[in-house]
């Protein structure tokens, strides 16, 4: 009797103790996730800001967080010009290609993959594994996509990060989460083996397949080097390349470099970067999922 | 009598084909949906792979892509004595062992730190402005960065309201470094806390209300139950890490788009050599050194990666095969 008094009056002090120190913690630690955020979007709003800047400020030399002589002229400039919304149909059709190529690639190696009573896995997996730990390297990628005949064509811009290794494994831990029950349910049905992966498997398998789906599109519209290595026709880049060309020359004595105005290269790294900003948080639910299936270890 | 032995009757062991005949008539259509990737990974992994004897021999634009004839170690000496070269490892060993240090701990930090917010929205929040730089283009975060370095920009901006002198800094070999490892901080901070996140999540809330009764504060609660719960991801996380220690991984693109000759004696890495030496406009062209340099990379990443998982198997049980 006495000892539980005891405790909870030691618990009691304790909480006091607690509650004052852990108070100026909360503090602390809200100030500084207020930092984080602050630095991480600075960048972003700085961007946006140059982009609403008058052509006079820039050539002053005028940059801020808020735009001088705000204005939308640089975004009708930049979409009248051609050759920006050329760049960015190709990014558009090299992104649905690739993605829906990726996706289901991807999809039928890793769901035979997460079959255990699949003799074959034994030497499969290590055969696909393996790749993520060594690999050709630049070269060698180089004169591959060279010899075959896809360069300057979309297949060279796609094909050489088609499917990703870690990707597939990820999708293959989904996989593997299926209840068994509900596949062999299936399969009392009639449905043969790619009958339950195509009605069941897969309708099953939304989250992880809306986390691939950001993830390899976002890995498409993003590239760049691919684009500078194999696509030598100005007609067939996507934009995140021409950005580079646009980028390159700033601050360096490049002999190469396209002089464009400060405005101009951030309008269009703003709508370079809109579509992904627009669509990732609304993933992002079932994208914490699917990374979380990769921390998990069998 | 004859009953009996029927049903003492039991089925004959199968051989190995039989088994395996078996599991193939059972499966086949798991076997066909394999054969088109199968077919990738050997077209776009392994034949890169097996593309790397390129280094031992000699390899003529428009011949053979496994090279003409043997020439030994012939470019690996010749890059061994390539001054060029060992800037390039030194320089990819002190970038990433820099970058290393600074990240990992932090990102740690941050994980303790999102988890202990209260307020479910603005947890939210925090997480999702943190990981959005995960998601920008590097050709992006290049033109971020020399837009907000550059003469005009707000740091000198800043710079100059202090009385200080404007700095160009991305023609300034000494500032490389820095600017190379404070990007990477603002692009993976966020993101690399999701999986500690994750493992936190995973923990028992048991763990915590015994550690409570037993009068342990928040903070001894941090120490004494999150972390040695979430040990086994912080030492995966660290395997992987050592293993890309002399590699370039995400390394690449940044410093190319961000190097310039003027910084190259900080800037330049294995990769970037790789490239100038192998495809690279003026310099290229030198397709067996600079896959003999690439593969010198890619055996010494293997290496470290094997020891580094040797060791925390034998130290903490988890490793990654």
């Amino acid at each position: 009797m006495i000892n539980t008094t005891e405790l909870k009056a030691h618990n009691r002090k304790n909480r006091i103790r607690e509650s004052n120190s852990y108070k100026i913690f909360t503090v602390v630690n809200a100030l500084i996730m207020i930092f984080v955020s602050v630095v991480t979007l600075y960048p972003f709003l700085y961007l946006i800001s140059q982009s609403f800047t008058s052509d006079k400020a820039i050539i002053a030399g005028h940059t801020s967080i808020i735009p001088e002589g705000f204005n939308i002229d640089t975004y009708k400039y930049i979409l009248s010009k051609g050759e920006f919304l050329m760049y960015y149909k190709n990014t558009i059709v090299y992104t649905v290609v690739g993605t829906v190529a990726s996706l289901l690639f991807s999809a039928m190696l890793a769901y035979p993959m997460s079959k255990n009573e699949l003799k074959f896995n034994k030497v499969l997996t290590p055969f696909i594994v393996f790749t993520m730990y060594f690999g050709g390297g630049l070269i060698a990628n180089y004169i591959l996509v060279d010899r075959i005949g896809i360069k300057n064509t979309m297949g060279g811009f796609i094909l050489p990060m088609m499917i990703s290794t870690y990707y597939v494994l990820l999708m293959k831990s989904f996989f593997q989460s299926i209840p068994k029950d509900l596949e062999e349910a299936g399969e009392i049905d009639g449905l043969s083996k790619f009958g339950v992966f195509w009605r069941i498997a897969l309708p099953l398998s939304k989250p992880i397949i809306a986390t691939m789906t950001l993830f390899y599109s976002v890995m498409y519209w993003n590239n760049w080097f691919n684009a500078f290595l194999y696509l030598q026709d100005k007609s067939k880049w996507p934009v995140a390349y021409y950005l580079q060309t646009i980028i390159r020359g700033q601050g360096a004595n490049d002999p190469d470099a396209v002089s464009v105005s400060l405005n101009i290269k951030s309008c269009a790294m703003v709508l370079t970067v809109l579509p992904i900003v627009m669509v990732y948080p609304f993933v992002q639910k079932y994208y914490v999922q699917g990374m979380m299936l990769g921390g998990v270890k069998e | 009598m004859q009953n009996n032995q029927s049903l003492n009757w039991q089925p004959r062991e199968l051989t190995r084909s039989e088994r395996a005949k078996k599991n193939f008539s059972r499966y086949w259509q798991l076997y066909v949906m394999v054969i088109i990737p199968v077919i990738y990974y050997v077209i776009f992994r392994y034949i890169p792979m097996f593309g790397n004897i390129i280094a031992f021999r000699k390899y003529r634009a428009g011949g053979n892509i496994f090279g003409e004839e043997w020439s030994g170690f012939r470019y690996f000496k010749q890059f061994m004595r390539d001054h060029t070269f060992w800037k390039a490892f030194a320089n990819t060993l002190i970038i990433n062992i820099e970058y290393l240090l600074f990240r990992f701990p932090l990102t740690l930090i941050f994980a303790l730190l999102i988890n202990e917010i209260r307020n479910i929205h603005w947890k939210k929040f925090v997480q999702t402005v943190s990981y959005l730089p995960h998601f920008i283009s590097m050709v992006i975060v290049a033109g971020m960065v020399k837009e907000l370095l550059s003469t005009a920009g707000p740091i000198n901006s800043a710079l100059a309201s202090m009385g200080h002198d404007k700095l160009n800094f991305i023609a300034m070999a000494e500032w490389f470094r820095t600017i190379f490892i404070v990007s990477g901080l603002w692009q993976s901070l966020g993101w690399g806390t999701i999986l500690y996140l994750a493992a936190i999540s995973g923990i028992n809330p048991s763990l915590y209300e015994a550690a409570a009764v037993d009068g342990a504060n928040r903070f001894q609660r941090v120490w004494h139950v999150t972390i040695p719960c979430i040990l086994p991801t912080i030492t995966t996380l660290l395997i992987l890490d050592i293993g890309g220690l002399v590699g370039s991984g995400g390394a690449f693109e940044k410093v190319f788009l961000l190097y310039n000759p003027m910084t190259y004696s900080t800037a330049d890495i294995i990769s970037t050599y790789v490239y100038r030496m192998g495809i690279g406009s003026n310099t290229g062209g030198n397709f067996s050194y600079a896959t003999a340099v690439g593969l010198f990379e890619g055996l010494i990443n293997l290496v470290l990666l094997t020891i580094a998982n040797q060791v925390s198997k034998k130290v903490s049980d988890s490793s990654l095969w």
